[in-house]
């Protein structure tokens, strides 16, 4: 053991500090890759990144109220919505002044649709009030107040002037109180009146279904994975080519054919029947349901099980569990105690997959879900196409994302994410 | 007189065939529209003809379903692909609102009827948005199982709601619209006061304690085909779908289905114009337009599918299906045999109640 002496920094041939000479030449290095990975980078940033965090943000984005109404909502800030009495005149004159901006930019209706997702029946308040206001003047015209609630009686109503100020600030959290049944109102955060109450019913269906097909996949995949993981390659690659058959079928058709199977007067139902099984007044219900949305869900999704697995189970040396039995153990502990543990990261890497699959799905549950088995995404679905509330969407997609990162996070912490192998 | 009115029209024809042959429009268009059987008619009656006419490259598109979203998206990346689309007219009413679509003029931007009748006329009440070209009226209403529903066809839509006359599953869309109006109207809510009613939270829980009452026999649809599907497998006794598919179900497949006319409810199809389009592909649309939606075109669409055109004075000139050459009149939703019990679709009510109703309606199902 020499100790040195030199008490300075290690100097590198040239002179320079021997640290900055190594940081130079690893930051060309970290350069070349990061030039190397540059058009991949910039793809996910533009093509997945941005999009993604563009529709998040939605979720909390409310500009829309101030930039159409940005008077207005100056001069409501001092008014007192739980006062009970309706806005003075200033109020009403900012109003007319920026509907009248407004309609000729035609932004009012679009506005009103914003607004009426948080009350009914204000879309077509201001489209049909503004038909009207527009031929009003700011100079002669006045006193506004007067003149509106002549227009439509609803701009002498709190309510109407309460929703504009409650949803009047720049960045809301009403879309996520939205999608967990809850609501913003003048008086604060409460919870969603009870006949609207459908969002968490959802959100727990969802999850709780997903680990269902989950399980289902894991059940009837393992066998399967096994069998071709042990059969000769010539007979495995046959059995291989059942498995992925389904798998280039279209989703749709796939889906549909499950109808034909599962219905009432459908092939299951009229074999069960036949056989004397089940009265032909007393058919099985397994189709527009829960049920329906498991099996079909099940099968879809179980190729994305058996080929993780039978990756993993392919790697499994014949040769531990010959030695076991050797060794003494019967067939079920030779597989339980050898076997079966050098396979579970293929059923973790598989129950991954299906499972995050599956808490996405939207079209399967929707032809066959009937109404006890449909998912969140099939009201996502419905907001971003039919109602147009994207920011609600937004809402219960983050929520949802944020649920499956949570899982993976509890999913690293049990299992361990090293222990996930696709082969 | 007769002289003078040729001449004008031929002039008018000439002035057309020369606005048309200026180099000011695009020569290739993209028409949205909801695809298969659907889609054919508008070929063989508007684009073929048109196409041949102009000498435009007309490309076609299937994304009418999505068209709300798909137009938002577009404008807010400021490139709108689209030229014409074919829409509802609740969708076309929600893309005016947003300022997507472009407001139409009818009795400039339309041709007159072939009787004369300005556009405006000629539509009537069926302009229901200042950006929408009423094309067809269809009806969303009940077919039933001829063989399964005993000796008493069911002829009055409350028979929907008899579950001891009519035992057996009936299939329901899945949304509120509609089926709303019809428990109301079976719980002895007077039609004219149906909406009144509904726009109240009251009204509501009547309406879906109504429905409540056949809930467990009901099998709730998402897509148009698949009432007929059910009822061709006689997995549902009665079902609601629209009168074209049911046309098709017992015309087309000869299946023993007969159609249930009663409450049925009108609801329209259109064109809109999304709005940014540059100049030439502008006119080019008003120019498709134009031609497509004259009295003429639209009864011409009717010897493909059996929807009534939206014009009145397209209603005469009604033939035979262009295949079965069976008469089209006494399928249409507007022949006033079909059209003693009528609802038409009221859109403001549910612009402003959809959201709202919706969300009570799916946590009602989901119950």
């Amino acid at each position: 053991m020499s100790e040195t002496t030199h008490t300075g920094p290690v100097l590198a041939a040239d002179g320079t500090p021997l640290k900055k000479s190594l940081a130079r030449a690893l930051r060309v290095e970290k350069m070349r890759a990061l030039l190397m990975i540059a058009p991949l980078l910039l793809f996910v940033m533009f093509s997945f990144i941005w999009p993604i965090g563009e529709m998040l943000f939605r979720s909390v984005d409310n500009r829309e109220v101030g930039e159409v109404l940005p008077k207005t909502v100056a001069v409501l800030k001092d008014w007192d919505g739980t006062s009970g009495e309706l806005p003075d005149e200033t109020v009403y004159q900012a109003f007319t002044a920026d509907m009248l901006v407004a309609i000729d930019a035609k932004q009012h209706t679009k506005l009103g649709r914003r607004l009426n997702f948080e009350k009914t029946g204000i879309s077509s308040l201001f489209r049909k009030s503004g038909r009207k206001i527009k031929k009003l003047d700011l100079e002669t015209d006045g006193p506004f107040k007067e003149a509106l609630i002549k227009i439509d009686k609803k701009w002498g109503d709190v309510e109407t002037w309460k929703a504009i100020q409650t949803h009047s600030v720049n960045y809301t959290n009403g879309y996520y109180l939205n999608a967990i049944d809850m609501q913003r109102t003048p008086e604060g955060v409460a919870v969603q009146s009870e006949s609207k109450r459908i969002m968490m019913t959802l959100f727990k269906r969802t999850l709780w279904m997903s680990l269902v097909i989950t399980g289902m996949c894991v059940l009837l995949g393992y066998p399967v994975a096994w069998i071709l993981a042990n059969l000769p390659a010539r007979s495995a690659n046959l059995l291989m080519i059942l498995v992925l058959l389904p798998f280039w079928t279209s989703l749709l058709v796939r889906t549909s054919a499950w109808k034909v199977m599962l219905q009432q007067q459908g092939v299951i139902n009229e074999v069960l029947v036949w056989l004397g099984l089940v009265a032909t007044d007393d058919r099985l219900v397994i189709i527009n349901n829960a049920t329906g949305t498991v099996i079909a869900m099940t099968h879809i999704l179980l190729p994305f099980m058996i080929l993780p697995m039978y990756s993993v189970m392919q790697t499994i040396q014949p040769t531990y569990l010959r030695a076991a039995k050797s060794l003494g153990a019967t067939n079920w502990t030779a597989f339980w105690r050898v076997y079966f543990p050098q396979s579970i990261p293929g059923i973790g890497a598989g129950s991954i997959l299906v499972f995050i699959l599956s808490i996405g799905y939207y079209i399967t549950p929707e032809i066959v879900g009937g109404a006890k088995g449909v998912f969140i995404s099939n009201r996502i679905a419905y907001h971003i196409s039919i109602s147009g509330n994207w920011g609600l969407a937004a809402a219960l997609g983050a929520i949802l994302l944020a649920a499956v990162l949570v899982l993976y996070w509890a999913y690293d912490k049990i299992v361990g994410i090293d222990n996930v192998k696709l082969g | 007189m007769k002289f003078t009115k040729t001449l004008m029209a031929t002039t008018a024809l000439t002035m057309v065939a020369g606005v048309s042959g200026a180099a000011d429009m695009a020569d290739e268009m993209t028409i949205v529209s909801w695809g298969g059987a659907y889609s054919k008619s508008q070929l063989k009656a508007y684009h073929e003809p048109y196409a041949e006419k102009s000498g435009v490259n007309i490309i076609n598109d299937d994304s009418s379903a999505e068209a709300v979203a798909k137009l938002r998206a577009m404008n807010e990346a400021g490139n709108v692909t689209w030229d014409v689309v074919d829409v509802v007219a609740a969708d076309a009413m929600r893309l005016c609102d947003e300022g997507l679509a472009m407001e139409i003029d009818a009795d400039t931007q339309l041709a007159d009827g072939d009787n004369g009748m300005k556009a405006s006329e000629d539509f009537g009440e069926l302009l229901v948005s200042d950006c929408f070209i009423p094309q067809i009226v269809y009806s969303t209403t009940f077919g039933y199982r001829t063989d399964l529903v005993g000796d008493t066809p069911p002829s009055k839509i409350c028979d929907v709601f008899d579950l001891e006359a009519y035992p057996g599953k009936r299939s329901l869309e899945k949304r509120p619209i509609n089926n709303m109006e019809w428990a109301l109207l079976c719980d002895g809510v007077a039609k004219e006061d149906v909406y009144e009613v509904l726009a109240t939270p009251e009204g509501q829980d009547k309406a879906l304690a109504k429905l409540d009452t056949i809930k467990d026999s009901v099998v709730w649809w998402s897509a148009g085909a698949d009432t007929p599907q059910l009822l061709a497998d006689g997995e549902v006794i009665m079902g609601s779908t629209y009168n074209g598919r049911l046309f098709s179900v017992i015309e087309e497949q000869k299946q023993p289905v007969a159609m249930l006319w009663d409450a049925q409810v009108f609801d329209l199809d259109g064109w809109i114009i999304p709005a940014g389009l540059s100049d030439e592909r502008k006119a080019r649309a008003l120019d498709y337009i134009m031609f497509a939606t004259d009295t003429q075109r639209l009864a011409d669409q009717a010897k493909y599918i059996a929807y009534g055109p939206a014009r009145k004075s397209s209603a005469p000139l009604v033939s035979k299906h262009a295949d079965l050459g069976i008469d089209m009149a006494p399928h249409m939703p507007t022949d006033p045999d079909n059209a003693k019990n009528t609802f038409l679709y009221n859109y403001e009510f549910w612009a402003d109640y959809r959201d709202d109703i919706d969300a009570k309606f799916q946590a009602w199902l989901a119950k």
